[in-house]
């Protein structure tokens, strides 16, 4: 069978008509697969999703209760229609998956957003050989080699320690990044309570019950927040929230960060090159690794990823999915 | 390399300049000789480099990275420098220090030159060669004046700024001597000639204040609207420093020519014309020049006008009143460029604020008040030498955008962009950070905050209801800014809540100050 008749890109995102589904469908539809739980790729009012038991619970806290019609947790391979589906480890956020389709002895799979530098958060990428990788390309651009996230760790508590009497304010995703950011923190010894914005409570608390160690975690809400470090969601930046910490500390964990203009842009002082997603040299090297016989790509910088893989020799092409986030990091 | 990246990188994203000084200060105590050093001549712009230009730089990139793929990124990342530091392949890093990158540029021939510099760049990592790229290309712009930079070093030690500044010119990098006396060892010799000796600065004041002084102890004179600089010609050298010891010789040739003297003197660098001094936006075009054209010579000559000597023929006057070192001033004919400020001629202090507010040329600032029978020291005594400046020019403004400030005023929107009616549109026609009590900054951005029509990034474009007193020191023509007009200082004097925005001033109002 060919690939792009199992799996082709529509208006409401990929689409597999011999299984009648959608993955990480933009807009409502009647049966979505989910890669992983940000809310670009997981989003409210499907008729039926199917994705990881972490994936299911987060769009729960998220959504609340209603968020889909019907939820099936994907566990192994499963039949759906006329094609076979396996969720795998994508080492992205905590439930985090690819999805691989197959049919007729061609399998495609969608990686969705995946990392390759490990994660304490989250289960390790797993390869799985493929006809046809659908890759993401947020940072598919050759500038892109993220350093260790260790060095970036040390970068701000040697801050904190340089300005003692300076609030830290980190902005983070609420969903994976402020609890990699936290992790790493700890696995790099620093034990203070670490406060954390209101918006982050329950993803914290839900990583934390599923074994990740965070640490104490205190709320950055009272008037007076007994922490010299707080984790916030980048938009909290622009409330007067901001305004009860003195003389603070801005910083910004992204993988954004690596280009100055970028952190210019944000008006960031501390500058934190900490991804969750791939960057050049993992990516290129997984490209490599798989050696599939077609990539395509879906949202990012396409053009970079297109352009070595001409170089390498393997046929590709871009999927030109709108709607996902760029920086949704 | 590393410690030096690591500086610059914070360097360039704080805004805040105690931190600066902080993040400086401690960069140099915790950094071994001679590494320091050299990134203290680099930071001041003091450290003479063999520069390396874009075109060795792409040409460099391009034997290493496919065309296609380095055009994609600098596109993306749109600073040569920064992208080629991001691009490069990583090498067998083995962290070369500052003093070998900086020896490398010094004594490098042009032809070997791309293959030295390629050679580096795969002995550091990511954050090192941006480093390395910018020193090389002469770019670091960290926002660290040499002046920072001698406040940072008068915290490592015993020595003041004032004590530093003395000797700064006598130095070379990579200032072993310098670092050594900071740390207690013996004062290096300054082997300079016609050294830079530091100001002796006034400190504002008002009619009230004057009233209990007594006015025949004091001198007055213009507050000229140039800058202030010390002119120094000694056993041959001449040197034109401005105020905080910066060394501004090679802008202005004409006046090194005219300064046929032997000592050291006080005063005011100005454009003059005939007997007429020139705004300071003229003065502006002749300062920041490496090099100075002759057509630019012809049309803003520059001059002098002196007020004080603080040495004189070998002698130095620096403890004598300064009614003893104004008569020597006054005995010396000094050449068509350089004249002496005027005393003025008042008996009560009444007399002087009649001076003051009806002064005979639009750029005299105010006036300066000095006693008679003061020394010349070092720093800003309280009391000999008083500045009296004529009051702000204003207008009433609208706020237009806002920004949100940094450090101590994150969160707060804190930076204003105002403007004026222009026909039924609002130019804008300045910026203001500061004027307001920390109060009122609250009560700005809760205006801020509820009047918000639309957001770019971190500014917010504003509803044009809140109109503000904006106090300023003068104005110039200026091609870069679309009113056509550029105030200096200008700082938000008053919260007009009352008044309607429609009631604001027009943009004719300000061009009839000009």
């Amino acid at each position: 069978m060919r690939a792009d008749s199992i799996l082709f890109p529509t208006e409401a995102g990929l689409f597999c008509p011999e299984g009648g589904f959608h993955i990480d469908p933009l807009r409502p539809v009647a049966r979505a697969l989910i890669t992983h739980g940000h809310s670009d790729h997981a989003r409210f009012g499907h008729g039926a999703v199917m994705a990881t038991a972490e994936t299911l619970e987060i769009m729960r806290l998220r959504m609340g209760d209603g968020f889909a019609g019907a939820t099936q947790v994907a566990e192994g391979e499963t039949r759906i229609g006329g094609v076979t589906v396996g969720f795998h480890p994508a080492g992205h956020v905590l439930g985090s998956s690819q999805i691989a389709v197959e049919a007729g002895g061609c399998r495609i799979v969608v990686s969705g957003d995946y990392a390759r530098q490990p994660n304490p958060t989250c289960a390790p990428f797993q390869p799985v050989p493929c006809d046809v990788f659908v890759t993401e390309a947020t940072f598919g651009l050759p500038v892109f080699r993220f350093p260790d996230p260790a060095v970036q760790v040390e970068k701000l508590l040697s801050s904190m320690a340089e300005f003692p009497e300076r609030p830290h304010l980190i902005g983070a995703y609420a969903l994976g990044k402020a609890q990699h950011v936290i992790a790493l923190l700890r696995e790099a010894g620093y034990d203070a309570p670490v406060a954390i914005h209101g918006a982050l409570k329950l993803l914290c608390d839900f990583y934390a019950a599923r074994g990740v160690d965070l640490g104490t975690l205190v709320p950055a809400t009272a008037e007076d927040v007994a922490a010299q470090l707080v984790i916030a969601p980048p938009s909290a930046f622009a409330s007067p929230w901001v305004q009860r910490f003195r003389d603070p500390v801005i910083g910004f964990a992204s993988g954004w960060m690596a280009v100055r203009a970028r952190a210019r842009q944000r008006g960031v002082e501390l500058p934190l090159v900490i991804s969750d997603h791939v960057d050049w040299p993992a990516l290129t090297a997984t490209l490599a690794e798989l050696a599939p016989a077609e990539v395509w790509v879906t949202h990012g910088a396409e053009d970079g990823v297109i352009r070595w893989c001409e170089l390498a020799q393997i046929p590709a092409r871009p999927l030109r999915l709108v709607g996902y986030e760029d920086e949704a990091e | 390399m590393k410690g030096f990246a690591a500086l610059l990188e914070r360097l360039a994203f704080t805004p805040a300049r105690n931190a600066k000084l902080q993040l400086l200060q401690h960069y140099l105590e915790r950094t071994p000789d001679p590494d320091r050093g050299w990134a203290l001549a680099a930071l001041t712009g003091d450290l003479e480099l063999r520069r390396v230009t874009p075109l060795l730089l792409r040409g460099l990139a391009a034997e290493r990275v496919d065309d296609q793929l380095l055009a994609l990124s600098y596109d993306f990342v749109g600073d040569l420098a920064e992208t080629i530091a991001l691009i490069w392949p990583e090498g067998a890093e083995d962290d070369p220090s500052l003093s070998q990158a900086v020896a490398l540029l010094q004594g490098t021939g042009k032809a070997a030159l791309p293959g030295a510099v390629a050679g580096m760049l795969d002995r550091l990592g990511p954050s090192e060669r941006l480093a390395f790229l910018k020193l090389a290309t002469g770019n670091l712009r960290v926002g660290v004046s040499a002046r920072m930079a001698r406040m940072a070093l008068a915290g490592m030690g015993a020595p003041s700024v004032p004590e530093i500044e003395e000797i700064w010119h006598g130095l070379a990098p990579p200032y072993a001597a310098l670092f050594g006396w900071l740390s207690g060892g013996a004062r290096p010799d300054s082997a300079a000639l016609a050294p830079f000796r530091p100001v002796m600065l006034s400190t504002p004041t008002d009619l009230d204040e004057l009233r209990a002084l007594d006015p025949g102890a004091y001198f007055a004179e213009w507050k000229w609207d140039g800058i202030r600089v010390q002119a120094v010609s000694e056993g041959g050298m001449r040197r034109l420093y401005s105020r905080s010891g910066e060394d501004i010789s090679h802008a202005f040739p004409d006046v090194i020519e005219a300064m046929d003297f032997d000592g050291s003197a006080d005063g005011e660098l100005i454009v003059r014309r005939g007997d007429e001094v020139a705004p300071f936006g003229e003065l502006q075009k002749r300062l920041n020049r490496k090099a100075v054209g002759k057509g630019l010579l012809a049309s803003h000559p520059a001059g002098l006008r002196l007020y004080d000597l603080l040495l004189w023929q070998g002698r130095d006057l620096r403890a004598e009143p300064l009614e003893m070192r104004r008569a020597v001033l006054e005995a010396v004919d000094l050449g068509p460029r350089i004249d002496i400020s005027p005393l003025l001629d008042f008996a009560t202090w009444e007399d002087l604020a009649a001076l003051r507010a009806d002064p005979p040329a639009a750029v005299i600032e105010g006036v300066m008040i000095k006693r008679r029978d003061s020394a010349y020291v070092a720093g800003r005594p309280r009391g000999p030498w008083f500045k009296w400046k004529r009051d702000p020019m204003v207008v009433d403004a609208v706020l237009i955008y806002a920004q949100r400030g940094h450090g101590k005023r994150s969160g707060f929107h804190s930076d204003f962009t105002f403007g004026l009616w222009d026909g039924d549109a609002l130019v804008p026609v300045g910026k203001a950070y500061f004027g307001f009590t920390d109060a009122e900054l609250r009560e700005l951005d809760r205006f801020v905050r509820q009047n918000t029509v639309e957001r770019y990034g971190p500014v917010r474009a504003l509803a044009p209801k809140l109109v503000v007193e904006v106090a300023f020191e003068g104005l110039n023509r200026s091609t870069r800014h679309r009113s056509g007009v550029a105030m200096r200082f200008p700082r938000i004097s008053r919260i007009r809540w009352d008044k309607p925005a429609a009631e604001a001033d027009r943009l004719e109002t300000l061009e009839a100050m000009l």
